[in-house]
């Protein structure tokens, strides 16, 4: 079925079957790749983008929910890569493999954009549903207070 | 692979240096890496030969550009950027100017392309660093020569020469043409930098590939696009070797966008290309969603009664009686069970699957005899004979890109999912990329093998550790085991009691086992010091001055006979190191804890590198354990 929605500010419509998961949109039909499958069941949380804003589990959701929402995925977090936490993560080095990372950022920009300044338990309480296998979890709460702290200095 | 021979010291060489000069007047510097290396290459066909091989690792054009050569597997293990640090920093050339590329599997010109077994920086360490020190060498060598200056005015720095005396460089791509005509230099006499030299080295470097990760390009396996593309999923029997008997195909074949379905017949290799069916589609999701179609009869096979439950009663009937081999046998164990304080538990670990977080997956293209292969690996070359083996293609006709990995810890030694990768797009007649399901990465894992242990410990009137006996039951068949099933008859704390008894029964086993990280020592330091820390309480000291005194009576094993070289044996002092350290930070017997709150420490050695642990935890009215605060002291440097 024919389904229409915003892609990282790009009007898109794509033919597909009415159960196929937003994932496979992004990845297989408009080769998104930096959206990741970890699990399909929504469980490990490699595979969040933004729908409409909210941090999403795409493998889940059936592009024709998605019909009319605005979806940014971890290609459009910023124009040129520069989005705070996308600093802060080369700076800190965060990725160890790096394939949880796209879902991690999205969860993380999903905190930032609505707690400017999170603490330790708001982070743990938003990046829960993200798995990483590498355990980069201490980095990756050092990169969202970092990233906060560029966002606040307009560093 | 005995997780203990990995740590062998020193390493054969034989090096030669091969220098090419490029169409278009560039400069490639190889080198001929002849390691001889030992255990942990030599101890499993799972991790390939280490073949001897020829190695080229830097290219530089006439305008400067330099481009060096990552040789290994990325898994996330961050050697991408660590061997090329290694030449960069001899080359004498700053880490931002240079480009690294990833080198394709080709044991004749990269030697040994190889991620496991901690061995990647204590096999290239020198041997890395001489190649870019050869090129820097021969650099200098053509600057003496274009400038008419002895070479001991020379200095390297910023991708150049400089002659200080006259105010003169030359840039490393002004040299190249010069350089290429030069005999090569001995690569074991070349100087190599004074570490306190070092401006790579020792520095935090960020992983070379961060800026992709962070932005979402395409890097891993299952990013991969290739022209014509379909895509395939793969069906497996639930009991491991288990073979098609039939199936459905007409049904699963007309399903919307599904292009082939049909039986791999399969061998009966666990570590080769099992039996089960392939369904072939315009996407992946058309693939996994006719497959919800499929419906598959599987023949009967003889491991199928095997259970966690058959082999819990297993290692009770053995436990029950004497082991059936003897490992080791140190002073008189049984006499020593006569006198003080006898502790006896049994100690059992679960099979673990690796879960990382890419499942496996491959994408291959057959065309006129020859295969193409982008393959998430850590063990390429491993993969290779066996697509060869299995598909009756000649190995120089498999051409292998080795595609960052989505985490590996030893799972993507096995190449399972790129023989399948490899079978089903010759078959179906086009790209083909293997996509398994989170399911089938679960139920078809090279397991971290279960096992058993029964142990007996003995300490004295003055809290003294004076007896060891260990009955492991695992999985093997006569004197073999199953991969990674084994334990070393030196594994720590033989050869720190004095009266001490390793013995073993196996079990044969159906269920495909193999390496996960740190191998062996995931479950042994767990078993081991699990026991050591009951033994502690028995003697009424405290766990970490227990310790203290067994890391104090090591006695060193008669030295190897003939030429036979055994693994880097644990050294108590280094261990002892790590112990004081992380007693002293984690203020161990200095803290007044609430109730319900304590805290408990640990150590082991595995792959040369030495850790200490002190963990504090707090249970719950109801039982649960919180782990609130780990502290952690290792020791990984050079030995």
């Amino acid at each position: 079925m024919k389904v229409s929605f915003v892609v990282n500010g790009t009007p898109r419509t794509v033919d597909v079957p009415a159960d196929m998961p937003l994932l496979w949109v992004l990845r297989d039909v408009l080769d998104l790749k930096g959206t990741k499958y970890g699990c399909g069941v929504s469980q490990c949380g490699a595979c969040t983008v933004h729908v409409n804003g909210a941090p999403t589990r795409s493998c889940v959701l059936p592009a024709p929910a998605a019909q009319g929402a605005s979806i940014t995925t971890i290609e459009g977090l910023s124009a040129d890569g520069t989005h705070a936490l996308q600093r802060a993560w080369e700076e800190l080095d965060v990725p160890q493999c790096g394939y949880c990372q796209a879902g991690q950022l999205m969860s993380a920009a999903a905190l930032l954009s609505r707690t400017s300044k999170p603490t330790d338990a708001d982070i743990d309480a938003a990046m829960n549903g993200n798995l990483c296998r590498c355990a980069t979890y201490s980095r990756i709460r050092e990169g969202i207070h970092r990233a906060a702290t560029i966002a606040a200095n307009n560093e | 692979m005995d997780h203990n021979d990995s740590a062998t010291a020193g390493l054969a060489r034989r090096d030669f240096l091969r220098v090419t000069a490029l169409a278009g007047g560039g400069l490639l510097i190889g080198t001929w890496l002849d390691f001889e290396a030992v255990g942990v290459l030599q101890a499993s066909e799972t991790f390939g030969a280490a073949d001897f091989a020829p190695n080229a690792f830097i290219r530089i054009t006439p305008s400067g550009a330099v481009t060096i050569i990552a040789k290994n597997p990325e898994i996330g293990q961050g050697i991408k950027t660590m061997l090329p640090m290694l030449i960069a920093e001899e080359l004498d050339v700053p880490w931002e100017s240079i480009t690294i590329e990833q080198a394709m599997s080709d044991p004749s010109k990269y030697g040994s392309q190889f991620a496991g077994g901690s061995t990647a920086t204590p096999n290239n360490w020198e041997p890395l660093r001489r190649a870019g020190a050869a090129g820097r060498q021969m650099l200098v060598t053509a600057a003496a020569q274009t400038l008419g200056v002895p070479e001991a005015e020379l200095t390297t720095g910023g991708g150049a020469v400089h002659h200080h005396a006259s105010r003169r460089r030359l840039g490393y791509g002004e040299l190249v043409a010069t350089a290429a005509t030069l005999a090569a230099p001995d690569l074991e006499s070349v100087k190599l930098k004074d570490p306190k030299d070092f401006r790579i080295i020792g520095r935090p470097i960020g992983g070379v590939d961060n800026h992709k990760v962070v932005t979402g390009q395409p890097l891993f396996g299952i990013d991969i696009t290739v022209p014509g593309m379909l895509y395939a999923v793969f069906e497996k029997s639930p009991v491991f070797g288990g073979k098609v008997a039939s199936a459905n195909l007409d049904e699963v074949k007309s399903f919307p966008g599904v292009r082939h379905a049909f039986v791999v017949d399969g061998g009966t290799q666990l570590n080769g290309l099992l039996g089960g069916v392939a369904i072939v589609a315009d996407s992946w999701w058309a693939a996994r969603s006719a497959r919800q179609r499929l419906r598959v009869t599987w023949a009967e096979h003889p491991t199928a009664a095997q259970s966690t439950t058959s082999f819990s009663a297993k290692a009770a009937e053995y436990f029950a009686s004497a082991p059936r081999r003897s490992l080791r046998n140190d002073g008189d164990v049984n006499a020593a069970f006569t006198g003080g304080t006898v502790v006896e538990a049994t100690y059992e670990y679960p099979f673990l699957a690796h879960a990382t977080l890419e499942p496996m997956n491959c994408t291959a293209h057959y065309s006129d005899g020859k295969l193409e292969i982008w393959a998430p690996t850590q063990n390429p070359q491993s993969g290779r004979q066996l697509v060869a083996t299995t598909m009756g293609i000649a190995p120089e006709d498999i051409a292998i890109h080795i595609v960052r990995s989505g985490g590996g810890f030893g799972r993507r030694l096995a190449n399972d999912y790129m023989v399948e990768a490899a079978w089903i797009a010759r078959q179906a007649g086009a790209p083909v990329k293997l996509l398994w399901t989170r399911e089938d990465d679960i139920q078809h894992d090279f397991y971290r093998p279960a096992g058993f242990h029964k142990l007996r410990g003995a300490v004295d009137a003055n809290g003294k550790l004076t007896a060891w006996q260990n009955h492991f039951v695992t999985f093997g068949e006569g004197e073999g085991y199953a991969p990674s099933a084994q334990l070393s008859a030196v594994e720590f704390p033989a050869m720190f009691v004095p009266n001490f008894s390793l013995g073993v029964s196996t079990m044969p086993l159906g269920v495909p086992t193999g390496f996960l990280r740190a191998p062996g020592s995931n479950a042994l330091a767990f078993v081991f010091q699990s026991f050591i820390d009951e033994l502690a309480h028995a003697a009424k000291k405290d766990p970490v001055e227990f310790r203290r005194e067994l890391l104090a009576r090591f006695t060193p094993p008669p030295p190897p006979s003939g030429e036979q070289r055994g693994p880097v044996p644990m050294n108590a002092e280094r261990m002892r190191g790590v112990l004081d350290l992380v007693a002293e930070k984690s203020g161990w017997g200095t803290r007044t804890l609430p109730r319900g709150t304590g805290m408990g420490v640990g150590f082991h050695f595995s792959h040369r590198g030495y850790f200490a642990e002190v963990v504090q935890v707090t249970v719950s009215r109801a039982g649960e354990l919180e782990i609130d605060k780990v502290w952690a002291a290792g020791d990984v440097g050079s030995q």
